[in-house]
């Protein structure tokens, strides 16, 4: 059976690259130490040494529209094209085009269905910055097969977060019975507190630092218990009107299971805090090493990051 | 069910250069084109027969009106998207960086602590 042996869940910010390149004199304060945190998160994947990724995101009005918007897709590709027009004028994103493996595409199609997961399917699936911004920080070779899945965190009305957690577990449920011998790395892209088109956006911090510093605590200890007595649509609504891609964080967490997290980092920046997280659901001491190197060069932890070390305004 | 409509019409020109530098250009020229051609078409040979802008939603867009937008409950991805596109590095030249987009959420500040506008049609 193919092995499971990393799952990312991280903030996917569209400026990295841009913030990460600029010119010295254009470059905003944070713009190196981000770049070392990434780096460093990088290594956490690398480690895991993957044949293919399955990738969580959320297509932001890109190819899909209101017409016919998928509540869960996945993509069933040999091959997807990546970025869109409009991403490139704002974000400065290049195009890609990424390998697919239609064989996984179409073994966790079939999975999901029998797990109770009706899910919308494309053969012409672009991808845009919410699968691309992960492979920009953690693959920037992109040389390895994707199996994209997309959720609805976006066009109400949404899933609830116990739903996220359970097609999480459907997934895990559904690599673990893959029947190959590749390794499988899971990466998966959402948001903290955020805020769009609203008062609260391009702040000095994100919308609700509190919020943040909790979510990562619940992230970290595979507390769901937590996040299910705590999380609503409306409570991640009074966090910022874009927060509701906290819920694809969930469903990452729902693919490690309630477990410790390995790897913990955050970085708060104007506007939205970045958080890079990564279980190791069958962790060697190569993943071990690679995490405490990693860690110790960015100021990250090996395990559960608690709100209170954290701190509401760090 | 204009509310859709809105949201149409900031999705597809967004996601087309041409039809941004046009909205920029000349806003009411540029709706009163994008009915005709883009507007009403379900695809290239089926119309939607039914779906037309209010006044009000027409004023909005050809104002750039995003307190407006924010209020009425268009997507806020939409036109926050297509807006920074039209005038963020104009206003960054003359104003500094993200000038544009601190005036918006400063000219939103009356919503802080209240409910939101529902984005949902």
């Amino acid at each position: 059976m193919a092995e499971l042996t990393a799952v990312l869940a991280s903030t996917h910010h569209p400026f990295y690259l841009k913030a990460t390149t600029a010119p010295a004199e254009e470059r905003m304060p944070q713009a190196d130490e981000w770049k070392r945190k990434v780096e460093a998160y990088r290594e956490t994947l690398t480690a895991a040494e993957p044949d293919i990724l399955v990738m969580v995101g959320a297509d932001h009005f890109h190819q899909f529209f209101l017409d016919n918007y998928p509540t869960f897709m996945i993509g069933k590709q040999q091959k997807y094209d990546a970025t869109f027009y409009n991403e490139e004028r704002e974000f400065g994103i290049p195009k890609y085009v990424l390998d697919g493996d239609v064989d996984l595409s179409n073994f966790m199609h079939q999975g999901l269905l029998d797990e109770g997961f009706d899910f919308s399917f494309s053969h012409e699936l672009k991808i845009d910055h919410s699968i691309i911004c992960p492979i920009i920080t953690v693959r920037p070779d992109a040389d390895l097969p994707v199996v994209p899945i997309y959720t609805n965190i976006f066009a109400p009305p949404l899933p609830s977060p116990k739903r996220f957690w359970d097609l999480g577990r459907a997934i895990r449920k559904i690599i673990d019975a893959y029947p190959s011998d590749k390794k499988v790395a899971a990466i998966g892209t959402g948001h903290l507190s955020l805020e769009l088109g609203g008062p609260l956006m391009f702040g000095e911090h994100g919308p609700d630092p509190e919020f943040d510093a909790q979510a990562i605590e619940w992230l970290s200890t595979g507390n769901i218990e937590a996040i299910l007595e705590n999380v609503t649509h409306e409570s991640m609504a009074g966090s910022g009107n874009a927060t509701h891609g906290f819920m694809d964080l969930i469903l990452m967490m729902g693919i490690a299971g309630p477990e410790n997290a390995d790897y913990v980092d955050q970085l708060d920046l104007y506007h939205t805090r970045e958080m890079f997280m990564t279980w190791y659901p069958n962790k060697n001491d190569k993943m071990a090493e690679a995490a405490a190197r990693s860690a110790a060069g960015v100021g990250a932890v090996t395990g559960p990051m608690y709100a209170a070390k954290a701190g509401a305004t760090a | 069910m204009s509310k859709y409509y809105v949201n149409k019409f900031l999705y597809t020109i967004d996601r087309d250069p041409e039809w941004v530098a046009r909205y920029k250009e000349d806003p009411a020229a540029t709706i009163d084109r994008w009915e005709k051609e883009v507007g009403i078409w379900l695809n290239s040979a089926e119309k939607t027969t039914w779906l037309s802008f209010t006044e009000e939603e027409r004023r909005a867009l050809i104002d750039y009106d995003y307190e407006w937008l924010f209020a009425y409950g268009a997507h806020f991805f939409l036109y926050l998207t297509l807006f920074i596109g039209l005038f963020a590095d104009d206003w960054a030249e003359e104003k500094g960086p993200l000038s544009y987009q601190l005036e918006w959420a400063r000219r939103l500040a009356p919503w802080i602590g209240k409910p939101y506008p529902s984005v949902a049609l």
